[in-house]
Order: structure tokens, then sequence, then C-alpha cells
């Protein structure tokens, strides 16, 4: 059967339209040996614990400068995989097709996916598609499955003295993807990436890693005023240690947003041993995705009253901070 | 009210002005200003709202001089 | 940093003389403050008023009410993302953006030219909230619509001058010792705009930049100038005593002197402007906007006129929080409330 240029709900009839787009796209790109086994549902070796979690994305544009939907949605989930201490082994995933979609792009999305699943070590295992009526998108859902190997990390083992670096410039994928929609031009790309490398040095140097968290929707202080309540402890960061590019501080300013509540693709903050800090940031800058990382605070005294995140400004102040509220909307006054 | 930042003048055409931010490009109105390309001007909502002075640290310290001429 | 700021925060860190309150009357100031730690930064004899200087935040109900009711009848309607989340006496605009209506948000009014030239069939309506600063960019849309000959764009406005609400405030129980001045405002007006209000009560203005150096440099300014009628420009980089001629002339051709209805205060007389007859046809109904029909308890306008502080307010932090925002002062980073917090 010749595909149509576009996905019209016979791609989702579980017929012979079905199948052809599963044999001409995703098969041809995800090939490997238990997704080879075809059958309603795929059987893998495992390890004693394992880590799940699920994600899905319905990102606009579908490509965006510096990646697209496919790539996120591998890297989204293979990082939370990867923050916690597994290491990420197999992928499910899920299409939601509109009708409308060009061949062409989705073909472009999967072999994007099928890159980035291959720099993280996972294997797509199994998958789904549906079409419903539309504008020609698509959304995607990936479950990710990890074995752990070594310890895992945790809010719990954080304590006072730990030292907080994060991985590089804040707002990068927030700003790719709102600059076309407020018709601004810069040359800022999303940093949607995979995290592993980073970890594994850090891993291999023996970094005594506390806790670790991928900077995402919400932005580094909602996820640092997140840890400072699950672990009671108060933490500092300081407001010219956190890496933003002048491009995104720029570009931040013009609408009135704020770097650390932006949503990142590829960022994460790790919590380490203070002994250990010098010697994890020199891990984290050696991943070509970690070459802005920065030490931006410490965890300080836990106190299960006046815990929370605070900001030491430039100018000597010092302001609490909470988690994002709203959407992060650009601003006029 | 009013965020607005400064930004360099790129060109100018026609009442209509490219205005580099740091990298950020953006097409703002220049109806109520004259500038020419090289200019610092504040922008607020895509309307460029002044031609910004060069300023500099004997700012501050001719404001604070001038507030604290009543200690004397 | 500066040796001369330096000087200035150990100043206000350390001043030990009467007790001296100052009101903020931008939004962005507001905002700046908050941010950079110098509310928490001065004497405890130093107090700061986050005063209606945040254009959502003094916009009535009847306001957004009346957008929605134009957005039911199958207009469209485009403004800035803070608006969005306000309430109205039944929804926000958000709201109805969530149930499938045409709402959108840009970044400069003028992208509504090129959004109604593309869509010819479909109206639009441009929710025209603003202080000084904002009024000009509207004038310029006015401006594009007419030479371009675009019909299918109307606005709704709600815009505000500052010196007769600050002169309200002055007049009412709780004058303050001080305004920190619109950095932006003035830089449309010129700072000669507060000089009547600041000569007839005896109290200083300060024109105020927007870097933390730069407020801290006005808030310097207004404890040594306190008790004096003067208008201190501590941000000469952008702001003249005369303004922008050229910005008066424009805003004089579209629109007249009117009163206005700002939310939780009332109707401050002279406070606003309305496009003027012969423009009509580019307004959407914007007079008589003054219903509030706000939540009984709200205290947003005691807030902003310096009345009482955010912490008074019976639903601070319980029913009215930035998710759930009650009042408009808990809606934008800029409120008072929000701010408070």
């Amino acid at each position: 059967m010749i595909m149509e240029k576009v996905i019209t709900s016979a791609h989702g009839s579980g017929g012979l339209g079905t199948s052809s787009l599963i044999e001409n796209i995703f098969a041809k790109y995800f090939n490997n040996e238990y997704l080879a086994q075809m059958e309603d549902a795929t059987i893998v070796p495992g390890g004693r614990r394992l880590a799940v979690t699920t994600d899905s994305f319905v990102v606009e544009p579908y490509i965006f400068p510096g990646g697209d939907i496919g790539k996120l949605s591998v890297c989204g989930t293979v990082n939370d995989l990867l923050v916690r201490g597994a290491v990420p082994k197999y992928l499910t995933c899920g299409f939601i097709l509109c009708n409308g979609l060009k061949t062409d792009d989705l073909e472009m999305i999967v072999k994007s996916m099928a890159s980035a699943a291959e720099e993280a070590g996972v294997k797509i295992v199994a998958g789904d598609t549906k079409v419903v009526p539309g504008d020609g998108g698509l959304y995607i859902n990936t479950t990710g499955v990890g074995v752990f190997e070594d310890e895992e990390f945790g809010a719990d083992r954080v304590a006072e003295g730990d030292v907080i670096i994060v991985s590089g410039n804040l707002g990068d994928h927030h700003v790719a993807i709102l600059k076309t929609r407020m018709g601004i031009e810069n040359n800022v790309m999303s940093d949607v990436a995979v995290l592993k490398d980073m970890i594994e040095n850090m891993r291999s140097e023996g970094v005594c890693i506390k806790a670790m968290r991928d900077i995402t929707r919400g932005g580094l202080a909602t996820i640092l005023a997140e840890l400072s309540k699950a672990s009671e402890c108060v933490i500092e960061i300081d407001e010219e240690a956190v890496p933003v590019s002048s491009e995104v501080a720029g570009f931040s300013d013009l609408l009135g947003l704020d770097p650390l509540y932006m949503g990142n693709e590829g960022k994460l903050v790790a919590v380490v041993a203070k002994e250990d800090a010098e010697k994890a940031l020199e891990c984290i800058k050696r991943s070509k995705y970690g070459e802005n990382a920065a030490i931006i605070g410490k965890i300080c005294e836990r106190d299960d009253e006046k815990h929370g995140l605070y900001i030491n400004t430039h100018i000597g102040g010092r302001v609490k901070k909470d988690v994002l509220v709203g959407e992060g909307l650009p601003r006029i006054c | 009210m009013c965020v607005a930042v400064p930004g360099k003048v790129l060109s100018v055409e026609n009442g209509r002005a490219s205005i580099d931010f740091s990298g950020n490009v953006v097409t703002a109105r220049s109806g109520i200003i004259d500038i020419v390309p090289g200019d610092y001007v504040l922008v607020h909502a895509g309307l460029v709202i002044q031609k910004l002075k060069e300023s500099d640290a004997e700012d501050m310290k001719k404001l604070f001089e001038m507030l604290g001429e009543d200690d004397e | 940093m500066n040796e001369y700021v330096k000087k200035a925060s150990a100043f206000l860190r350390d001043y030990d003389g009467p007790k001296l309150s100052f009101m903020e009357i931008c939004g962005s100031h507001t905002n700046a403050l908050s941010k950079s730690g110098i509310r928490g930064m001065l004497s405890e004899k130093i107090r700061l008023i986050p005063g209606p200087g945040c254009p959502v935040c003094v916009t009535p109900t009847s306001f957004i009410d009346r957008l929605i009711r134009l957005l039911e009848g199958g207009e469209a309607v485009v403004t800035f993302g803070d608006l969005l989340r306000v309430p109205g006496s039944k929804g926000s605009l958000n709201d109805l953006k969530a149930l499938g209506y045409d709402v959108r948000m840009v970044y400069s009014p003028a992208d509504i030219v090129d959004m109604a030239m593309n869509e010819p069939d479909k109206s639009f309506v441009f929710a025209a909230v603003g202080f000084e600063t904002t009024t000009p960019v509207y004038t310029l849309l006015l401006e594009e619509l007419i030479a371009c000959n675009v019909k299918n764009v109307r606005l709704l406005t709600a815009l505000k001058t500052m010196p007769e609400v600050t002169e309200m405030i002055c007049e009412g129980p709780t004058r303050p010792d001080g305004f920190l001045a619109p950095g932006h405002v003035c830089t449309v007006t010129g700072s000669d705009l507060f000089r009547p209000v600041a000569e007839k009560y005896g109290i200083p203005f300060a024109v105020g930049g927007f870097k933390p150096e730069e407020l801290v440099m006005a808030l310097y300014a207004l404890v040594k100038k306190a008790g004096s009628g003067e208008v201190i420009n501590c941000y000469r980089q952008a702001v003249t005593e005369s303004g922008n001629k050229a910005a008066e002339a424009i805003v004089n051709k579209y629109f007249i002197k009117s009163d206005a209805y700002w939310r939780g205060i009332g109707m401050v007389k002279s406070s606003g402007l309305l496009l003027r007859k012969e423009y009509m046809s580019y307004d959407a109904g914007s007079d008589n906007l003054t219903e509030d029909n706000l939540n009984t308890g709200c205290c947003c306008g005691r807030v902003i006129t310096g009345e009482i502080t955010p912490d008074k307010c019976p639903l601070f932090g319980k029913a009215c929080t930035p998710a759930n925002p009650v009042g408009a002062c808990m809606v934008s980073e800029e409120g008072s409330c929000r701010a408070y917090l």
C-alpha cells in the first residue's frame, strides 16, 4: 500500500492502514529484538527493583528550534528515570495522531525518537497508535522502565551543608517555544537532551549524590521549593550564581518572566555532599550538555516551620520563593 | 504598570524599528520618537517610548551628593 | 556594587528618625522591590505601601464582564497576559478561553492588525487597559487601523491617569510621606506630571528606575527629602521634566479626559480617558463600566490606598490566594497582595 501524505482515520483503523504505518515508520526506526516480538505484550528481561514513570507530551509547535515532540518524549521520560538513580532500559510509546498530520513530519519525529533512545541506551519495546479528528497535530505518551544497579536518590537523604549544582543555563526550552508565539526572533534553541552521561560521570567518580531532579515545567524555583518542603530544610541560593544566557535574560526582561520559573528539558539540579561538590561540578561540565553548570547554593538547617527556598539577591536582599503559580504568562505591567 | 526595557535600534523604516534586546530582535513602532540605528531606546508593548541618555557611575554620585547636601 | 548605592542601602537600613511610609504606584516597582528583596532591607521605621499601580488590579469587574459578553457574541478578545486571570463577577477570560472562546494573548497591541486582516470576517476587540505609558500604544494602533482601513477591530478601554488618584489618596485618611513615582509613566509624561500634587501636599515624589540600584537611590531620595514637596528625578536616563510632546499630542487627538472607575476604590474624577466622539466606531462600549461586583470581604480598595496592609483583609491567604485570586491584587505578580505574600 502506498502511504498517504497525511494521516487519516484509516491509519487508526487497526487494519491495513495501521499495519502500514507500523511497518513503514514505527518498526522501521524503533527496530529491536523485543519490539520484533510484535505480540500483544512484550516480554523483557527485568531487574530486582524497577523504576517506572510515564509522561504525556503535547507541545505546540511540535517541531521547535532545537528539537521536536519525539525527542522530547524520550528525553523527558528517560531523564525522570535517570535522576531517580535508575538505569533506563525500556520505553513504551502511545501516539495520538490527528487527522491531517503530515507523514513526513511523523517520520522525522519517529526518527528523532529513535536517535534519542539510542543515546539514552533504551529500547522502545511496545507502542500504540490512535487517530482522532483534529488539525494535523500529534501527542505522544511514553512510559519508561529502569532498573536500579546502585542506590536510589531522594529528598530524605538531603542534609545541612550539602551543595546544590545546576547543570546549565536556565530557560532555554521555554524561550524556544514561546518566541515563535510572541513574534520575537533570537538564536535560542531548546535544551532538550538526555542527561545520561553527566550522571554516569558522577557515579563512576563516586560522587555522593543525595537528591536529583530534572528541571522541567515550573522551573528551578518550583523544584527547590518542593525539595525544601520534602526535606524540611532551608535552601539558600545565590541569585548571581544561577546560570542564564544573556539572550534568555533579555527575553525574560522583555516579557516580564523569571528564568527561575521557566521550563527546561535538558537540565538537572543535583544535591551532593559538600566534599564532593567540585568533583561533581567537573563531572557535569565534562558532558556536552553541562558546560555551563554551576554551584548555586546550599542546604541549610532543618527547620520544620521555617523551611523554604531563599534567594540572596545581588543588592543584598533575601527573598523567599514559592512554587510557580499559574502558567507564567507574559505580562505588560 | 509598564514593563519597558532598554534595547538597541538596528534599523528603522516606515515607522517600524528593529530593536535588539541582548540578542532578541523585536519589531516595534517608532511613531512618537525620532530614532536612528545605534540609539538605545525603551520599548513598551511594542512601542518605542523614549531614547535613553547615556548613564554612568557619575550619575549615582551626582544624585547622592545632591541629596546629601542637607546634612552639611 | 556602586559605592553610593552601598551608602544609600546602609542609610536606609540604619535609619532611626520619625516613622515614614512611602507608596509605590507602579506595578513594576512593586514587583522589583519584592523580587530584589529591598522591602526586607529597610529600617523598621520605613514602610512601603504598594498602591494602585497595576492597571489590571484597578480594572472593575464590569470591564471583564463586558469582555465576556463580547466573547459570547462571537467576537475575539485580544489582550496582555496579565489580564487573563482577573476575575469578573462570574469568571475570568482564562475561564472563557478554557471553554473554547476566542481569547488571544499578545505582546504588542499592533499584532491585532495582522490578525484582523488575515481574518476579515471575524470581529476583534482589544482589551485596552493601562496608564499614561500604554495609552500612546493604543493611539498608534488606531492610526494603523485607520491607515489600513481595518474595520473589524474595536477597543474596550479602561485607561487611567495617575495624578488624580494620588491626589485622592492624599485627601484620604492615610496620606503617605512620599510617593515612589512611576518611571515609565514619567518617561512619557515627564516628571512635572506630579509637581502640582507634590507641592499641594508638601510631600516628595521620587521618580525611580527599575533596577534594584535605582530603586534604592529613589527611596534614599524620599527619606532625604521627606516633608519637602519636591519632585526628584532619579531616573534621568529616561525621564525629562516635560516628557514627550508628540505622545501628548497624539493621545489628545484620540482621547478625551473622563471620570474613571477604579476597582475597589470607586469613581475618581477626571482620572481616565475615553475615545473621542469622532472615533466612537472603534469603541466596544467602554463608557459607564462602573459596576464592581467584588466578593464580599474583598478589601483590595483599602489595601491599594494604604488604609490597611493586605494581611488585615479577611480573605488574604485563605479564600484569596495566587492560585485562586478573589481580588485583582492577588492576580498579577505586581498586585499589592501578591507582593505582600
